[in-house]
């Protein structure tokens, strides 16, 4: 079967090169780490914030604070994964190997796939959990309304950025162009483009504005967003189709370079 | 077998490749020459399916690349960029192409063997040699076994000793039956290796023949004749019927003559010979001629921007 063995050979390829581990180690440390950092920092706070401010605390999404810079690491392995073959001419090996594109494509998409899906799960969970730990008295519990959906969506979330890094790199080719693309608009434009009141209607439909709904257990005061959390992580879903649309279609057509 | 009609490959304006037809036979080295820039490394991608033709086709035993399952094992290549993640080892380099085609893993050792690598085999790519990392590339051609091999200018960056196995390699393996496909820039590469001739330049074929015909055809031999007494030696040889030409430096060439015969000649009249000696045009030259005169033709067909003289590259090396 043609399409086992480009999974079992793109399963070779990812994990005999060193970035693959330390993309997703940094992706885990950071969305950790900085989640409980930011747990512990809002444990403090509690006490000196207002009654409106308390009716709108939402720990469970506090302990996914750390995804605002893990999802950057996430973004460089995306990246990495498909560009790695242009910029080291391995492409043409590998094509020259599997000749039909969209084998090879979604072979190596499958693989790059799951792998973050595993690692995102895990992540997910383990910030959930180390979060509320450092909460203290105003966690969250798993079993509460919306808890388990909002965890196992910032795993969905995750992975759904760094297939739409990949679908992005595919279009790009160059890694350095995608990375100088895809880290600015994550870390910045996206973000100011959803918070300034002007871009705010737009900003939202966003894949990471709109994805990142799915990880909110306690809507925000006033919260004027018209889709839900699994609304959000649908036109999340859209943007990464529409990218691996684009990376098929411009992978199928050109020479291999 | 590869099999080429009319392959075209256009880029915008410029055309790489320009109608080309031809087959490459099992059995024999083919060599595929051409100045730099002439349009052999398309022609490579354009058979493995890396590069889309503009126009025409090109088939393996019959077959579209993309229709070939699991294509190492029809056809290896060595393609002239290398193409190898810097952080990834030899072994597992091979691995993954091994198996995206169902190719057992005993062949990556085997293989690793043949080439000389198993020693850096678990040792990352970056850390190779230019020639190290020419006998991964061809280690991955060899790697499913194919009837079909293929080499983009093989020799590049091998040391003396490189140089001699790969033409050893070559030759076995069509010796074997295989098809052996090898492109250069260098006459006298080809010479030694190749039993069949094809010639491109920018994009044309100029030539498709046996190295044997080629060389026949191509190469001239001359005797050098050089006297004090040059106008009486021009004067015996016009009299014996022999045309001699004056080549510039004093000396004088004749065509179709053996050099016993003129050293008898002059020695009947007492004259005096400074130099008398059998020369052989090289096949450089015959090429260098070859491709220079379709420089001519595309001039004279109004070319509209001038172009680099063919065979600059190689005539500098």
């Amino acid at each position: 079967m043609a399409a086992a063995q480009v999974v079992r050979s793109e399963w070779t390829k990812i994990r005999s090169v060193a970035s693959t581990v330390w993309t997703l180690s940094l992706a885990v440390v950071v969305t950790i780490a900085l989640g409980m950092l930011i747990s512990a920092l809002s444990k403090n706070e509690f006490e000196t914030m207002s009654a409106r401010d308390r009716l709108a605390f939402d720990p469970t999404f506090i302990s996914f604070a750390g995804m605002s810079l893990g999802q950057l690491a996430m973004i460089v392995f995306g990246v990495l994964v498909v560009s790695n073959e242009y910029s080291t001419g391995m492409i043409r090996a590998s094509l020259a190997a599997v000749p039909r594109r969209g084998t090879f494509l979604s072979g190596k998409l499958t693989v790059a796939t799951a792998l973050a899906l595993v690692v995102s799960m895990a992540t997910g969970f383990a910030a959930f959990f180390l979060g509320q730990a450092m909460l203290g008295e105003h966690k969250a519990s798993i079993g509460d309304a919306g808890v388990l959906r909002a965890v196992i969506g910032g795993g969905l979330y995750m992975t759904l950025i760094a297939l739409f890094s990949m679908g992005v790199a595919a279009m790009l080719r160059s890694p350095m162009l995608s990375l100088g693309i895809l880290m600015p608009f994550f870390f910045l434009i996206s973000n100011i483009l959803g918070n300034v009141d002007a871009t705010k209607k737009v900003g939202r439909f966003l894949p990471d504005q709109a994805g990142s709904k799915i990880m909110q257990v306690v809507p925000p005061l006033e919260d004027e967003t018209p889709y839900g959390p699994w609304g959000g992580l649908g036109i999340m879903a859209l943007w990464v189709v529409a990218a691996l649309i684009g990376g098929y279609v411009l992978l199928q057509r050109r020479d291999a370079q | 077998m590869i099999e080429l009609e009319g392959l075209t490959k256009r880029y915008g304006e410029k055309v790489a490749v320009d109608r080309l037809t031809f087959t490459v036979r099992p059995g024999i080295v083919t060599g595929f020459l051409g100045p730099n820039g002439a349009g052999k490394s398309t022609t490579m991608r354009m058979i493995l399916g890396l590069d889309r033709p503009t126009a025409g086709d090109v088939r393996i035993d019959g077959t579209h690349y993309d229709r070939l399952k699991d294509p190492l094992t029809y056809i290896g290549a060595l393609l002239e960029a290398k193409g190898v993640h810097p952080g990834r080892s030899a072994y597992h380099h091979l691995l993954c192409l091994a198996q995206s085609n169902k190719i057992p893993r005993r062949r990556v050792h085997e293989v690793l063997d043949t080439v000389g690598l198993t020693a850096v085999a678990r040792k990352k790519a970056k850390g190779f040699s230019l020639g190290m990392g020419q006998r991964l590339g061809i280690a991955a051609a060899l790697l499913g076994d194919p009837r079909i091999l293929m080499f983009d200018e093989p020799v590049n960056g091998l040391d003396p000793e490189g140089i001699h196995w790969i033409r050893t390699l070559m030759k076995s393996l069509a010796a074997q039956g295989r098809t052996v496909f090898v492109s250069s820039h260098l006459m006298s590469e080809m010479a030694l290796t190749a039993d069949h001739l094809v010639v491109i330049g920018q994009g044309r074929l100029l030539a498709d023949t046996s190295m044997a015909e080629f060389i026949e055809h191509n190469s001239r031999s001359y005797v050098r004749v050089r006297s004090p007494q040059r106008e009486r030696l021009l004067d015996v040889l016009h009299q014996a019927g022999i045309t001699a030409v004056e080549n510039g430096n004093g000396s004088l060439e004749v065509d179709g003559s053996k050099a016993e015969y003129i050293g008898e000649l002059a020695a009947r009249n007492q004259l005096v010979l400074h130099e008398l000696s059998s020369q052989q045009a090289s096949l450089e030259e015959a090429f260098m001629r070859l491709t220079a005169e379709s420089v001519e033709y595309h001039a004279h067909s109004g070319a509209p921007e001038p172009r680099q003289q063919w065979g600059d590259d190689w005539r500098r090396g």
